[in-house]
Formats: structure tokens, sequence, C-alpha cells
């Protein structure tokens, strides 16, 4: 039976597959033997959307990228009707052609394994694909011990950021003494840039809710928290949607599958604090207070939610755990490098030529994921660095494109894993505006207990902010130097310590940049506003666009000939630059 | 003068349940469109749990508003891909555009305007969100185009 799927995550929609869904349906209806159409989440390809499968009827797979409304009749008419894929729109075919065929054949998916193949929505396309076969697997084997012994060996470390081995976690979890213990699902993505647990979430939810159930039964917990941002609707009414079809099913509640074991799971909605990503953080905001981090021991692991043990993992760490019940330790760590195994699910973004999702072994280069899978930087541009690990990561320049991926590594340039969100920058990025963003964003987070974090980054965001305004003194760049250390050594968690990553990356590679900022008043990357002089070229033709779209009169000039920027008048506000149609104004 | 609107969850005893708080101030949110004090007040009086905790809670988040917001809320992405690809252009276009700086509402009420950290839409940067709605790909004009949409009524 062919099959026609259409991906419906929030990036698809965005790009408006509702729309070429409803077109589809209204075709298809006409037809005499009507393909089945279904929605799917996201495959991941999100610089194609929309997106349409077509899988025929002997399994070849056709997958269409950018299928607008008016595309869908021609689609049907010539793949459906004729038999004739149409070659142009191909991204990707399961017989190894399309476009942009490298971007999914290069991939190695575990956690993606289901994104855009399954209906998010059904139970049973989850279960036709293997699901909650784990689960079965682990209540069989009655052996908690030796499946917290498994998730070890695996050597999976948690996907959140910090690193930590998830197997361990479990057992400190299991060890701790107490009956009553709690699973939280850190889904509280907060890192800018990252966006893989959403999508996780909105296209394969069941997964994510399986490996949590695992991991009650591993630590002997009987209940589970989903925290979830409340940004993500589509993803909180898919697990929703996910969590009731599993209680029907009996694999949630009490007695799990015929077991004595018991596990209920509860959706918390975030309420837009990024320091909620922080364990102890979340625990306070489950409870129902400001979300502050605590003094760390007490762990989670032995005082957590209520006062206890209590495991927390994220949303990605979660989806593996299932494949690695079934598949085994070994194939797992037989993957990625020394201390880091498996794979890492990579956000693409920023001026890449295609982002998305991307999930790749550990170890694999930056070069590899940005040039070979990605395509390379949009618009031809020259690559400058990658930014890794939101706030807390930090800038890896160009010249370090053939470091591998996996935690080590990544640590020593000065940046971290964090999540895997990859923001992709090129020459017109000014580096001294990137660490002045992520301090404006740290500043704002910081939830304001410990005195460096609070005002140490207010400072740090005051000295960035002056010199990308051409303000900058003396000395600017010895005082970040001399704040950064204090504020990470100061700060009771992960946000405050790793603030200053941003400025110290950006200083270690880019120090010129900042150096231009200062002493010339020229931002290299032509970026900073206030450091631009606009001026007019001879290609003017005098058409008078730009004197008219001035708005203090500091243009002048006749019609037909070359017009003049008043430079004492001009505010740099950059009217002019964006309404010339003949690129006759030059911004240094 | 309005109504005073009970919660669905009148009766209800919620004393030893802190965790309840942060659900209680959604929904109210979600009823109201904001944090009325009167509301605040009756989620004190059902909980026991002191007025200054509540309202410490209602500020510390990001979601939360002691203000009305407008019909339609306009959140502009300032997360790091939008931010390299033009969210601050796209800001200024729009407020330029509805004659409100950000995190304030138009006079006739119909359109509010704030800037969020990330929406998780990276790969469609830069990107805004109206109520639910997501827009990606755009370009600052783009951007003013899809706010027309919904003054003429054409979106809702």
């Amino acid at each position: 039976m062919t099959r026609v799927t259409v991906g419906l995550s929030t990036c698809g929609i965005a790009a408006g597959a509702e729309d070429t869904f409803t077109a589809l349906e209204t075709k298809l209806a006409g037809l005499p033997d009507a393909p089945d159409l279904q929605r799917t989440g996201c495959v991941g390809m999100c610089y194609q959307e929309p997106l349409v499968e077509i899988r025929n009827g002997d399994g070849v797979r056709y997958l269409y990228g950018r299928i607008s409304p008016d595309k869908v009749g021609r689609l049907i008419d010539e793949h459906l009707g004729q038999g004739a894929p149409i070659t142009d729109w191909l991204v990707w075919t399961s017989g190894g052609k399309g476009s942009d065929h490298a971007y999914l054949s290069r991939q190695h998916r575990i956690v993606l394994r289901n994104c855009g193949n399954i209906d998010p929505e059904s139970i049973d396309e989850y279960i036709r694909t293997g699901g909650y076969l784990a689960l079965q697997k682990v209540i069989e084997a009655k052996d908690p011990d030796g499946l917290v012994n498994v998730m070890i060996e695996s050597g999976l470390r948690g996907r959140g950021g910090a690193g930590f081995l998830t197997g361990m976690k479990w057992r400190f979890t299991r060890m701790a003494p107490g009956t009553e213990k709690f699973i939280i699902c850190n889904a509280d993505e907060g890192d800018p840039g990252a966006f893989m647990d959403r999508s996780v979430l909105e296209s394969d939810p069941h997964s994510v809710v399986e490996g949590m159930i695992i991991a009650g039964y591993a630590i002997g917990a009987d209940h589970g928290y989903i925290y979830v941002r409340a940004e993500y609707p589509k993803a909180i009414e898919r697990l929703t949607i996910a969590i009731a079809q599993a209680q029907e099913r009996g694999f949630l509640g009490d007695g799990i599958l015929g077991s004595t074991h018991s596990f209920h799971v509860k959706l918390k909605e975030g309420a837009g604090a990024f320091v909620c990503g922080e364990e102890t953080a979340l625990i306070m905001s489950i409870e129902g207070k400001r979300g502050m981090p605590r003094v760390r021991p007490p762990f989670p692991a032995t005082r957590g939610l209520w006062e206890k043990p209590t495991s927390i993992n994220n949303v990605e760490t979660f989806a593996n755990v299932p494949w690695i019940v079934i598949n085994g330790a070994k194939a797992f760590n037989s993957l990625g490098t020394a201390n880091s195994k498996g794979t890492k699910v990579f956000a693409m973004a920023g001026k890449i030529r295609h982002g998305g999702l991307v999930e790749v072994p550990m170890g694999i280069s930056i070069r590899e994921i940005v040039f070979d899978i990605c395509g390379g930087i949009r618009d031809d541009r020259k690559f400058k660095a990658v930014q890794m690990g939101g706030p807390s990561g930090g800038c890896i320049p160009a010249e370090l494109q053939d470091t591998v991926i996996d935690y080590e590594s990544i640590n020593k340039t000065g940046a971290i894993m964090g999540s895997g969100g990859l923001v992709v920058m090129d020459e017109t990025t000014c580096m001294v505006d990137i660490a002045r963003f992520f301090l404006e964003f740290t500043q704002r987070e910081s939830c304001g207990k410990c005195t460096f974090c609070r005002i140490g980054t207010k400072r740090m965001l005051e000295v960035l902010t002056r010199i990308t305004e051409g303000d900058g003194r003396d000395g600017d760049i010895e005082l970040l130097e001399d704040l950064a250390p204090r504020v990470k050594n100061s700060s009771l968690c992960g946000l405050g310590q790793t603030a200053p990553n941003p400025v110290l990356t950006t200083l270690k590679y880019f120090r010129s940049e900042y150096e231009a900022h200062l002493t010339n008043k020229k931002c290299p990357a032509h970026h900073c506003q206030k450091l631009l002089t606009y001026t007019i070229t001879d290609d003017c033709s005098g058409c008078m666009l730009c004197l008219k779209a001035c708005a203090v009169g500091a243009i002048t000039g006749e019609r037909k000939k070359v017009h003049v920027i008043d430079q004492a008048k001009c505010t740099v506000c950059g009217e002019c630059y964006k309404v010339c149609n003949l690129g006759a104004i030059a911004k240094d | 003068m309005h109504t005073h609107r009970r919660y669905s969850f009148k009766n209800q005893h919620f004393a030893g349940q802190e965790g309840r708080l942060i659900p209680l101030l959604q929904q109210a949110q979600t009823e109201d469109g904001y944090l009325r004090r009167e509301r605040l007040e009756e989620i004190h009086e059902l909980s026991g749990i002191p007025l200054a905790h509540i309202y410490g809670v209602a500020t510390f988040y990001a979601q939360f508003r002691l203000k009305p917001v407008g019909k339609f809320l306009l959140r502009v992405c300032h997360g790091t891909a939008c931010h390299v690809s033009g969210a601050v252009e796209l800001s200024q276009a729009v407020e330029k555009h509805l004659g409100v700086p950000n995190g304030e509402t138009t006079a006739d009420r119909m359109f509010s305007i704030e800037t969020v950290s990330c929406l998780g839409c990276c790969s469609l940067a830069p990107a805004m969100m109206i109520n639910g709605a997501t827009f990606g790909n755009l370009s600052p004009s783009a951007a003013v185009k899809v706010v027309k949409k919904y003054q003429k009524g054409e979106r809702s």
C-alpha cells in the first residue's frame, strides 16, 4: 500500500505544512485507490520543510522538499498517477538518490530512529517499530541491578550538558535509602540554539515515556515528572496523548504488564526560567517555588524532589534507553570515542546551508558536520566559527574545525558539548557582539542568588555593550579577564560557573576583534551599528530613495546626480543602506 | 465594573500542596490573560501560601504577566540563531510598524510585543510567534506583512 506522509512538527507547521496536508487531503480524496495519508513528526531536514514522503507499495521511499500546496497537484499526478517521481524536487530516496542525500545517509540514528517515520500520535505505530519491547524485556528479566549495569557499561552520558554517566546516576538513586523515589525528565530545553528535545518530543514522544518507565523500574521509582517548557505547546500536546495511550495499554499505571511495578507520569509545564534547566532549580520549580539552585551535595540522587531520592535525566538521554536495552551495551559503546560513547544529536542553525537535526556518532569532526553533512556556509560566505553549548559554551574558530566532537575535546577548546546546539557563524558575525548577546542572556536569566553571578554578569555586560557601541575604555579587556574567573568561582550552579565562557573563548580566539572595537572604533564584521560609517559611492543613480528614507535629513543631492551623506548629521540608522537598490551605499 | 469570576478549582483544598502553585498561576493567566491581584489573593485564601511568596513566584518566571496584553501577543525570537540572522532588525521593524516598544501594548489593545529567548525553531531563523502560530525565515518587511494580515483581519 502506498503511503503519503507529511512532517507536522513546529518547524514544518511554521513553513506551511498544514496547508500542504490539507491540499493533499482534498486532492487524494478524489482518487480511486487513494493511498494512506498520514502525519509524521520531523525528519530533521528543517531547511526543506514542508516535507512530503511517498512510500511506494514496494517499500521504496521518496522524500520531497519544499512542497507548498501549489505543488501538490503535480506531485500526485506524476508520482502517484504516472508512477514517475519528480527528480527535481527529490531530496532523498531510500534508493540512494536525491539532492541532499548525504544529509540523511551520513547520519547514524538512534535517538531520532522514529522521527519522521511514524505518526507521533499513534501508539500502534510506535509498537509496530519495536516500541515498548524494551520495557517488556526489562520487566520479564526482573533484574533492575543488571539493567543499571547495562546502562553503565553502555557508557551513555547525560545529554543535557554536564555529561555525567547515566547508569551511575541511576545506581546512586537506586542505592539511596528510601522507599519513595522519583524520575524527572528534564525537557526544559532552554539553551537558545538547541531544539532536538522539542523535535524528539513532537516526533517520537513514546520513546521518552518508555525510557522513563524503564528508569523508574531500574531505580525503584513509582512516579515520574516531565518538566517541559511552556514555549513548546506541540510537544505538550503530543506528550499528553502519549501518556494517556500508554496508560490505556497498561505500560503506565499500577501493575505494569502484569508485574508488581507501578509507574505514573505527570506533566509539569515550565514557566520560563532558563536556570530551571539546573537540576536543583528544576526541583524547586516543581515544588512550586522560585527556581533557585541550592548547594550540592546532597545531590538529588539522595535528596531531590520533596527531599526524596530523584534521578533527573534529559529527553535525549531517555530516548536512548529503549534502544540500548534492546540492542545491548556493546552495540552502543562500539560507537564513539574512548570516553564519549554512542551518538549525539546536533541542532544545526545559523549561517549554515542545511539547518536542522543531525545525529552522528561521537568522534566526528566539526568540519564533517558543517561541510560534508550540512552543505557548508550559506551564500558561499566564509566559515568563521561555531558556537557550541549555548550560553554556557563558547565559540570554536574555523581553524579548529578538525576538532573531533566528544566531551573532552570540546572542553579543551573552552566551549562545552552542552545540549548540542551548534550555531554556525560567518564573517558577518561580530564576535564581540556574540559575547555581549550571551551575557545579556545570562545576566537576565541569573536567579540572583549568588552575588558574582547577579552583579558580575551585569558588569561584564555593561563593559561589552560599551565596547560594541564604540565607548570602550583602555583596560576593558583586562577588566573582563579579571571578572570572568571570579564569576566562575563564586557561583553555586552551572549558570554562573559557565556564564563567562562565551567571553573567554571569543577573547582567546578573536582578541583582535575586541582590539579593533576599542582602539580603531571599528567593527571588522560590519555588524555593530554605532561603529559604522555610511558613504555613497559613484554607483548612485540619483534616484532619491535614500534621501527620502533618511529621517534626519543627512542626505543631499539632486535627481540623477550622486548623493552625499553629511556625516555630522548621520545617526547611522542604516535606512539608506536598506532602501538602496543599486548597492551604492557602502558601510565601513 | 467587572464581575469577579471564581476559579474552576473553587472549594478544592490545596493546603500543604505548594507544588500546585505554578499550575494554578498558569490556569489563572490562561483564563484572564494576565495575573490579576484578586486572583493571587484568591490562591492565597485557598492554599494558605503567603501572598508575598505567591508574588515572588509570579515575578520570578518569564511566563507570568501582571499587566494585561493585547489580543495578539507577538513574540519575536531572540535566540542565538535568530540573533545572527537579524532578529534585532526584525524587532525594530515590527516595533516601528506598530508604534510601540518591546514589552508594550498598542493603544487599541490589539498587539503586544515581547522578545523571547528561544522558540526552538532555530533552523527557521529569524522567527516570531503570534499567539499560537509560528512564522519563520522572516525579513523585517516580511514580518511587517504578517502583522498587517492580522491587522486587516485576514488572520486571527
